[in-house]
């Protein structure tokens, strides 16, 4: 009887994250608009409703002393931020018409060079980019420094940043978003009020915009409420990645597939890595692997180490030092798992929260500010004078509908189910869909769950690297290296089933790159206890795709990311 | 070179700390010692000063200096400092010195370099070594002007053999600003040794994921005693609720650099390396033969806890009793 | 009254010195030094409980803004910031004689400083800043009340504690132990941005910029290095002897 991680559901019900404010009226904090998330999208969201405003004054004087508030449960905006990243500039020329050029942002330049190789143990085959890969005319960035920019933006078109704030219940009154409830802060470890506790506020606003990412929270509460979820199920990816100092710059940027994943279709391991430069003296280099996988014992953070000792990537890093490690998952169903609607009353969503990625592209971020934009603009249209809000809030559907956003999206539709068939096959086939521009029917395979994989055990593990400190890093002294430094008393944010199988226990110790999760002692029969080790999760939200499900921790805790 | 030492009294003892810098003084080059000392009662310790070190010592003796109180103790050194020409001044560090050097640099305009473990005389000039973030770095300072005035990190220096010789003594007249006279103490209590909290304490055994289980933190505990130190914890320990959070040693929990850091059971990740890394003497017991702990420890032994540390606990209660 | 609390803007994470320059380099995030979020607790307090002022004071670069906004956030009502590019790599005789020229101008009845700076290890700056004030100073309070012009201070010291009492003005450091400093709530972190910010100069202050900076340093930093190893390290496996390897081991290092 084959186990799988959804046989364990977590104890998390959405519905208790949705309520009506409970603040007597005038303790509430009323904004204008308020956006969850100082990401790109979010950010792009801020940018362009402080234009708006600029341009009139009057829709502004009626939103009060606050017309536009980005809550960020992060440090500051980026410390919760890792990608690539290459970015299609696009979106920046739409956002910026010309008020900052690409050369004021602060990037690692434009892409020189491209190369692809299909990795054996030893050895590399470089094969032509396949056309989903070709990179040219798109930039470099480190997301986190991306986002630190982009708010200093948006704070100068008059939005209020807002971090160390997270998000926790939706606020929803006679059917419609009216804001969300922050969280609490100083409790202790059993939910006990310290002696600094301070209790989440209400935040209301006339429009909500959710851009939390990756398993946004509440972007899963409201898609549960008001029944938004898309003709597919979500399904993730796992990116763990590091930031080194080289003596010797990397010019092109790199992607590879094959080793060290499995190529035969019953293990599952769809996914590749990535290796760009970051100006002459850093790169970045980067596993990604489907969370579809199958073998209990597959550790995302070390196939990246695995990757690392590969002779042709050892080279690249020799004599180097590692800076920076990340990890973060992608949402990776496309077009088919995009929720029906995008807007609800009072609501908005954005990004990677709903899943805008085009995985065989590795591209998000541009959708992701693309989004935030239109999501500004009908948030405007909704607070003008004589405007319906429910009209103009589905404006924004019908924009995203027209925009490169969605045609991108179901050009490249198929493509990810495909390679669940297999490295070989699927390759094949998602070149020919992309030659033919997503035209190419092959029928729709149905995706399933990450978390109803069915599991198996190869004895993976047994290969992975021993920890040199030095080219290889044990999970522990990554975490360090992100910056988290969690307050450890605090309730944990994790919601898992506590008792489960060997194997669904040994599946998430691996998975997690922050080694949050040990199997504890045994029933007897094939069942363990889970043991928890909450102020170590980097919040990558991998958990929620395998069967269990992350909930916003205490505002500032986390990982303090400054160059992933 | 003339040096002068702040030696600091408790009760009719000298404290070690600042006989360990006397002792450093007089190794100086052409360095000419004094000590002084304040306080009711003190000129009874000019003779050990002496015998330390000191070819001089300075006394401002006068039963309403006796409180511990920084300000007063300033006034006199500044005296002295000015009356007698000492270019060097050299304080052992504690919560009464920090404040007395901290006062004096800015009475005398001087410089001031704390958290020294080490000074030296190179090409007439003097050159001070601290370490620094989490003494991961080792930074040499010196000073521009004179007077030149040095704390130092309690500990530092063994103490000295002692001469034997006696000093010259001299009164200090003393005068006392306005501002100096204005705190007073109104009472102290001494703390009762219910072992030393984990910040003060020299000497801290810890207990990690090694242990087994909740119970065996009476390991810890008894050898604890036994020495004389304090009891603290890993990070996981505490997660998984065997000992109290007081006691987290670590990145998130308490910051430490005693004497001795005895680490039982402690694999060594970074977390908890850095709450303790800078501790003098780390000796760790650990099954595991490639625990990252044996990286950094003086003295690693592989093996079990529960075999070695009741064996540890009986032989260091002998040594102490005989 | 008027309480004014001392607050510094540190680099938070990996620190690294500056090989070139052989300061820390301060160019990456920072936050407010939490030793120093204990004293604002204090001060936060003792505003409770009557009509106080509390002024937060930084002197740093422009971005010690951010750890001052925090100061409001928590309930400080007002900031102030002495900023000078003249001011960097001051050491504790010129950094004392600046703060305690702009603390002159604010005539605060009582100040405040936490118990070290999380960058400099450093446990001194308060009592410089007293002397520079002619103010009585206490530090390590663990316990801090005022009464009628009169602070009366529980004071931690290796022996245990003295309980001081001095006339107001005064100058006192807080140890970590005197409280658990609040988490600023959203509307405190939203009202920050209205209240009054100012920012000094070295002119400002009519400081010389020779007084400042390293030109009004009395120390330097000569060099960095690794700090010694810790020597050989011994590794021992047990065979029934290892307690008592142990024991000869502290022995020999004079530690029993």
């Amino acid at each position: 009887m084959a186990v799988h991680a959804s046989d364990y559901p977590p104890p998390f019900v959405a519905s208790q994250f949705v309520a009506e404010p409970t603040d007597p009226v005038d303790e509430r904090i009323e904004v204008g608009v308020l956006i969850v998330g100082a990401g790109p999208a979010g950010l792009a969201c801020a940018i362009r409703l402080g234009q708006l405003l600029e341009e009139h004054p009057e829709v502004a004087d009626r939103l009060g002393d606050v017309p536009v508030a980005v809550v960020e449960k992060g440090k500051q905006p980026g410390s919760h931020l890792v990608s690539g990243a290459v970015i299609n500039p696009r979106a920046f020329h739409r956002l910026f018409k010309g008020r900052y050029r690409l050369e004021d942002l602060p990037s690692y330049g434009p892409v020189h060079g491209e190369a692809v190789y299909v990795l054996a143990r030893r050895n590399s085959l470089r094969i032509p980019p396949p056309p989903t890969m070709r990179n040219h005319g798109n930039w470099i960035f480190s997301l986190s420094q991306l986002a630190r920019w982009l708010a200093e933006r948006a704070e100068e078109g008059g939005a209020m940043i807002l971090p160390e704030t997270s998000a926790v219940t939706l606020l929803v009154s006679h059917g419609r978003v009216v804001g969300i409830r922050t969280g609490d802060k100083g409790r202790g470890r059993d939910g006990e009020p310290m002696g600094n506790y301070e209790p989440g506020a209400d935040l209301v606003a006339k429009v909500t915009v959710l851009a939390e990412g990756t398993q946004g929270h509440l972007t899963g509460v409201a898609l549960d409420r008001f029944g938004l979820g898309g003709s597919e199920p979500q399904v993730w990816e796992l990116g763990v990645k590091e930031v080194w100092r080289v003596p010797r710059p990397l010019r092109s940027v790199v992607h590879t597939m094959g080793w060290p994943l499995r190529t035969r279709a019953r293990y599952r391991e769809f996914g590749g890595s990535f290796i760009y430069p970051m100006g002459d003296e850093m790169l970045t280099i980067g596993m990604v692997v489907g969370l579809d996988y199958r073998d209990v014992e597959l550790s995302p953070h070390d196939l990246l180490q695995e990757l690392k000792t590969h002779p042709k990537i050892a080279k690249l890093l020799q004599g180097g030092e590692r800076i920076g490690w990340g990890a973060k998952t992608i949402p990776s169903g496309g077009f088919h798992a995009l929720p029906q609607r995008l807007h609800a009353p009072g609501l908005l969503l954005c990004g990677d929260g709903v899943g805008m990625v085009n995985v065989p592209r590795l591209k998000g971020i541009h959708y992701a500010i693309e989004s935030g934009r239109l999501a500004a603009e009908s948030a405007f249209a909704s607070l003008q004078r004589g405007a319906t809000p429910a009209t103009s809030l589905a404006s924004y559907d019908a924009a995203v509908r027209e925009s490169f956003i969605y045609r991108d999206l179901e050009e490249v539709r198929d493509m990810r189910q495909v390679f669940g068939r297999g490295f070989f096959v699927g390759g094949a086939l998602a070149s020919a869909m992309t030659v033919s521009k997503g035209r190419l029917e092959i029928g729709k395979l149905r995706a399933e769950p990450d978390a109803e994989q069915p599991l198996i055990r190869t004895g993976r593990a047994a290969t992975y690297p021993a920890a040199d400190g030095k080219l290889t890093f044990d999970k522990l002294s990554s975490v360090f290296l992100s910056g988290n430094k969690t307050r450890d008393d605090q309730p944990s944010h994790i919601r898992v089933a506590q008792k489960v199988h060997r194997d669904v226990a040994d599946l998430w110790v691996h998975m997690c790159p922050a080694q949050v999760y040990e199997v504890g002692p045994s029933d007897g029969d094939e069942t363990v206890t889970v043991q928890v080790s909450p102020s170590n999760c980097v919040q990558c939200g991998a958990i929620t795709a395998k069967g269990g499900r992350l909930t916003p921790p205490e505002g500032g805790s986390g990982p303090e990311y400054t160059l992933t | 070179m003339r040096v002068l030492v702040f030696l600091e009294h408790h009760g009719a003892e000298l404290q070690k700390g600042s006989l360990g810098v006397l002792a450093k003084a007089a190794t100086l080059s052409d360095a000419d010692v004094a000590a002084v000392l304040v306080g009711g009662g003190v000129s009874a310790l000019a003779a050990e000063a002496g015998s330390n070190g000191a070819g001089t010592v300075y006394v401002a003796e006068d039963d309403s200096l006796e409180p511990p109180l920084p300000q007063p103790r300033v006034d006199v050194l500044a005296r002295v400092v000015r009356d007698g020409g000492y270019e060097t001044v050299l304080f052992a560090n504690s919560v009464l010195a920090a404040d007395v050097a901290a006062g004096l640099a800015a009475r005398l305009e001087a410089g001031l370099n704390w958290d020294l473990v080490d000074i030296e005389s190179r090409n007439g000039a003097l050159v001070g070594k601290r370490p620094a973030l989490q003494d991961s770095i080792l930074v040499e300072v010196g000073w521009k002007a004179e007077p030149r005035l040095a704390l130092f990190r309690a500990g530092s220096f063994d103490l000295p053999q002692g001469t034997g010789a006696t000093p010259r003594i001299e009164n200090v007249p003393v005068e006392l600003e306005d501002f100096s006279q204005s705190a007073k103490v109104v009472s102290q209590e001494q703390e009762e040794s219910s072992g030393p909290s984990i910040e003060d304490a020299d000497i801290i055994v810890a207990g990690g994921r090694g242990l087994g289980a909740p119970e065996s933190f009476t390991l810890a505990e008894e050898l604890a005693r036994a020495l004389g130190g304090a009891v603290g914890a890993t990070r996981a320990v505490v997660d998984a609720g065997w000992y109290p959070y007081a006691a987290q040693i670590g990145q998130t929990g308490k910051v430490v650099s005693p004497k001795l850091y005895v680490a039982l059971g402690i694999s060594g990740a970074i977390q908890h390396k850095v709450g303790m890394q800078s501790s003098n003497v780390i000796v760790a017991i650990n099954k595991d033969p490639n625990a990252p702990i044996f990286e950094f420890s003086d003295l690693g032994v592989v093996g079990d806890v529960h075999e070695v540390v009741p064996k540890l606990t009986e032989l260091v209660k002998q040594r102490k009793s005989a | 009254m008027k309480i004014a609390v001392c607050v510094k803007h540190v680099p938070e994470g990996s620190s690294r010195i500056d090989p070139g320059s052989k300061r820390l380099d301060r160019s990456g995030e920072g936050a407010l030094n939490h030793f120093d979020a204990n004293a604002l607790e204090e001060a936060l307090r003792l505003k409770a409980d009557s009509e106080t002022e509390v002024v937060a004071v930084s002197l740093g670069p422009a971005k010690a803004a951010d750890s001052l906004r925090k100061a409001l956030a928590m309930g400080a009502d007002r900031a102030l910031l002495v900023s000078d590019d003249a001011a960097a790599g001051s050491d504790l005789v010129a950094t004392s004689k600046l703060l305690a020229k702009a603390l002159e101008r604010e005539s605060a009845d009582l100040i405040l400083f936490g118990q070290q700076a999380s960058d400099s290890d450093g446990a001194v700056l308060w009592a410089a800043v007293a002397e520079r004030l002619r103010r009585p100073v206490v530090s390590q309070a663990a316990e801090l009340s005022l009464h009628d012009g009169t602070l009366k201070v529980k004071r931690q010291t290796e022996f245990g504690y003295d309980v001081i009492e001095a006339a107001l003005p005064a100058v006192v450091a807080v140890s970590d132990a005197i409280n658990e400093p609040r988490y600023p709530s959203l509307k405190g972190i939203m009202g920050a941005k209205k209240k009054p910010f100012d920012t000094l100069s070295l002119d400002d202050l009519g400081v010389d910029t020779a007084e400042a900076g390293e030109a009004g340093s009395k120390t330097e930093v000569l060099a960095l290095s690794d700090p010694p190893s810790r020597g050989d390290a011994l590794k021992i496996e047990d065979d029934g002897g290892a307690a008592q390897a142990i024991v000869d081991f502290l022995a020999e290092k004079r530690l029993l």
